[in-house]
């Protein structure tokens, strides 16, 4: 009995080993995000070749290829829900999406309404797909393995066109997978004092800009930068709230990272029952403070 | 052209939705229901199609228990043309309700589906790419912006990366994300018109009850006690103690 770990960024090679031994079985990977630098233990990796990851053409190979395998996961990300649901589809298998731990091979948890609460569901399925969370494996150790990658090529072409995208802007690290990521809310007024403010702590930390759904509605920060239930759910060792009230669809979010720091100047913020460390204060004078007096 | 939007009946999103002291579920008593509200934007977006285009009947479908004509109504109010409820006391998963849309997505011959990325109380993520896959049409997940033409949609998305624009061929599945389009306020008169508009009760088309069996549901507040420093100086101490700097 195997599993199969399908990749979209090649740097959750590590956490998909790290799941596949909560389930205790030998795991092959799919990368669609080209080489992988590691195998940590994988048996075979095939890497798909081509440019574009469309998710009618992604499925159609993971679904060709799911006989072999009694689990099918990959990291939660927009990407992987987005071709794992179809590939689940294809296959009639039943999914668990955001799975955050692994009881027993058939029994897992995963947050429901917006991470207010936390379910334990069960399945009992020949196959079963899942899409995980990282925060709740980082303890798992697993080893690390060379790997000869085979290039595998898609067998059926996408019926969609990419006419566009968006460059990933500037040089920070992508929010999902930061050490530290530093946000902001809407009392940050425009895009450009975000920038200089939040994004002046981020770089300092070297770490990434986050928003909520109030300062992304509003305009002062990009859509990709929302954090939250309906954005990206990121983990860091550090999270920073600038000016964020703490609504439940934002902690929903955040309350895997390691630690959180609220800054705010309203000391009854909700922001403040979730932080390690609070400080009451105007952002404004604190968050330029503290980027100057970091090492 | 004929766009399919499937309603899912949730508790309020705003309420305070708390798991039950043993464990067996939500205490939903005095929970109010609304339209889950991603498929209330998929709605809105499909009514803009027709107020900009002309020539679409809209159709709004919902699986689950009678109380879910509360939640269809609301969808005929806002524009759509007539519903249809499969009535059923089932506990479904996304597969399975999947498997019910694509019936009456070929008994109606759809061209289009728009419905919600996910429903805010299970949070699956799941149902609009199994019917895709079903139907062997392709998708747009996340949609943020949506154009459509004769023969194709083109269709902004969100993704991890930013947005990027695909251009799909209909028929297809399009998934809503939150910003494709704000809800429209419904006045007195369209509720009232919503009562005459036809609402056909349907059965089941598959068998099977729910692969995915709910244990436990407990709820998941973070523990924290949140140390209050002075000033940021004090701050960095604390943050240095801890490693975190």
């Amino acid at each position: 009995m195997k599993c199969l770990a399908i990749i979209f960024n090649s740097s959750e090679g590590k956490y998909c080993a790290q799941f596949a031994k909560s389930l205790g079985i030998e795991f092959d990977v799919v990368s669609f995000s080209g080489s992988v630098e590691d195998g940590f233990g994988a048996q075979k990796v095939s890497v798909v070749s081509g440019q574009d990851c469309l998710s009618d053409s992604a499925a159609d190979f993971i679904a060709k290829n799911a006989g072999d395998y009694k689990y099918i996961f990959a990291v939660s990300s927009m990407a992987s829900k987005d071709v794992l649901a179809r590939a689940a589809g294809l296959c009639d298998a039943p999914m668990i999406t955001d799975v955050v731990a692994t009881l027993s091979p058939s029994q897992f948890k995963r947050p429901i309404l917006a991470g207010a609460a936390i379910a334990t569901v069960s399945v009992d399925a020949p196959l079963l797909i899942l899409t995980f969370r990282p925060a709740g494996y980082q303890s798992i150790e697993v080893r690390n393995s060379e790997v000869i990658p085979s290039e595998v090529q898609l067998d059926s072409a996408s019926k969609m066109t990419v006419i566009s995208k968006a460059a990933r802007s500037g040089a920070r690290p992508d929010l999902s997978r930061a050490n530290a990521v530093v946000s902001g809310g809407k009392p940050l007024k425009d895009a450009a004092t975000f920038e200089l403010i939040i994004g002046g702590l981020a770089d300092k930390l070297r770490g990434a800009v986050g928003a909520t759904r109030a300062a992304v509605d509003s305009g002062i920060a990009a859509n990709e930068l929302q954090v939250g239930q309906t954005g990206k759910i990121v983990a860091p060792d550090l999270y920073i709230a600038a000016g964020i009230s703490g609504s439940t669809q934002h902690v929903a979010g955040i309350k895997d990272s390691k630690i959180i720091v609220a800054i705010n100047k309203d000391p009854d913020a909700p922001i403040f029952d979730v932080a390690d460390f609070g400080l009451v204060a105007d952002l404004f004078q604190a968050v330029p403070e503290l980027t100057s007096k970091l090492p | 052209m004929k766009i399919l939007v499937p309603i899912k009946r949730v508790p309020d999103p705003y309420a305070k939705v708390r798991p039950l002291s043993d464990g067996s579920g939500l205490d939903l008593s005095n929970i109010k229901f609304e339209i889950n509200p991603f498929d209330e934007i998929a709605m809105e977006s499909a009514v803009t199609q027709k107020e900009t285009h002309g020539n679409i009947e809209i159709i709004s479908v919902s699986i689950g228990i009678s109380d879910c004509e509360t939640q269809l109504r609301k969808s005929l109010a806002m524009g759509a043309d007539r519903g249809v409820l499969i009535e059923t006391q089932d506990q479904l998963d996304p597969g399975q309700i999947a498997d019910e849309l694509k019936a009456v997505v070929e008994s109606e011959g759809i061209d289009l589906v728009i419905m919600g990325k996910q429903a805010t109380d299970d949070d699956n993520n799941q149902t609009g790419q199994m019917l895709a896959a079903k139907l062997k049409w392709p998708q747009a997940t996340f949609a943020s912006k949506i154009t459509l033409e004769n023969s194709h949609a083109t269709v902004v998305r969100e993704t991890d990366l930013g947005d990027e624009t695909v251009k799909v061929p209909l028929p297809c599945i399009i998934t809503a994300d939150l910003r494709l389009a704000e809800p429209r306020y419904i006045a007195l008169p369209g509720i009232i018109k919503a009562k005459s508009k036809p609402l056909e009760k349907r059965s089941r088309t598959s068998s099977g009850t729910s692969r995915i069996h709910v244990d436990k549901i407990e709820s998941s507040a973070r523990k924290s006690s949140c140390k209050k420093v002075g000033n940021v100086d004090e701050l960095i101490v604390e943050l240095k103690k801890v490693g975190a700097i």
